[in-house]
């Protein structure tokens, strides 16, 4: 694919992950951040993200499957989750996470077990579609050096 | 006590960047937070402002860096740690008389935990995710604070 066609979807790609509420803000503040010294720090922060999140939804679902559930420590797996999700702009997950949290609070274990899925299936959207457009992203910048 | 994201700085222009990095080139800052992904950011966050930044992942690692003699001009905290968490860590640093800077950086959302939070001795509080504003702030209070001393 020569450069400019892949740049431009490279572009298409990212403009479309905020258009379409996958990514804000501080997405765009890590690729700011990144650098010639740190040229791969997005996709660094990612998979760090990755691993916490992997970590974090294993504790939930094992909190959720205990009984009795203690709320406080499902929460508390929760808010750890939130935290990081918000951090790197992953918008959708950050507000699925609000509404297992607010679940949470009421100690509805249904709607914990319900959200929860729904906190799973958008971190899985956004890991597939991050995946795809990091990946397109390093494709451009090996074709700029070529 | 203030909390929340005020801050003044627009976008950094080139100029800025070169003149900020040079004015916080002896600033030491201590990153505590359990998440590697936290540390990493905000660790990156930092250096590009030109700081020195070592990391610790709980709030007893904090404290024992200052028992053993080690000294920082900011500490960016956070609450929910394991071991030892954010607040019961800034108490503690307070009572040994530490006057570091000492800003928590959490997503706590109740009211009143940030309270007690701000009250175990915090200067100031932000949410996460800390954001280039806000630490262009933090500093700018860090050197009106090292100007009045």
């Amino acid at each position: 694919m020569d450069r400019n066609r892949l740049q431009h979807q490279v572009a298409c790609m990212r403009r479309s992950l905020f258009d379409q509420g996958y990514l804000d803000e501080p997405f765009i503040q890590l690729e700011e951040l990144q650098d010639d010294a740190n040229p791969n720090f997005v996709q660094e922060i990612v998979t760090l993200f990755y691993t916490n999140s992997a970590r974090l939804i294993q504790n939930i679902e094992h909190a959720l499957n205990s009984r009795p559930i203690d709320f406080n420590k499902l929460d508390d797996h929760m808010h750890q989750f939130k935290g990081s999700s918000s951090s790197i702009g992953a918008k959708k997950v950050t507000n699925e996470c609000t509404v297992f949290r607010d679940y949470c609070s009421a100690e509805n274990a249904e709607g914990c077990s319900r959200s929860f899925q729904q906190v799973k299936q958008e971190y899985a959207i956004l890991r597939r579609k991050l995946e795809v457009y990091l990946q397109m992203v390093r494709q451009a910048a090996v074709s700029q050096t070529a | 006590m203030v909390s929340g994201n005020s801050a003044s700085s627009s976008s950094l222009s080139m100029k800025s960047d070169e003149d900020i990095v040079n004015n916080n080139n002896n600033l030491r800052v201590l990153v505590v937070d359990d998440s590697p992904m936290i540390r990493k950011l905000h660790d990156m966050y930092l250096k590009k402002f030109g700081l020195k930044v070592q990391v610790a992942e709980n709030g007893k690692q904090a404290v024992d860096l200052f028992h053993f003699g080690a000294s920082f001009d900011l500490i960016l905290m956070d609450k929910e740690m394991p071991i030892m968490d954010g607040e019961e860590a800034t108490k503690e640093l307070r009572t040994m008389g530490v006057t570091s800077m000492i800003v928590g950086v959490t997503s706590l959302d109740s009211p009143n935990e940030k309270q007690a939070f701000m009250e175990a001795g915090l200067d100031y509080f932000f949410t996460k995710p800390l954001t280039t504003d806000n630490i262009s702030f933090i500093l700018q209070e860090l050197n009106k604070k090292n100007n009045k001393n």
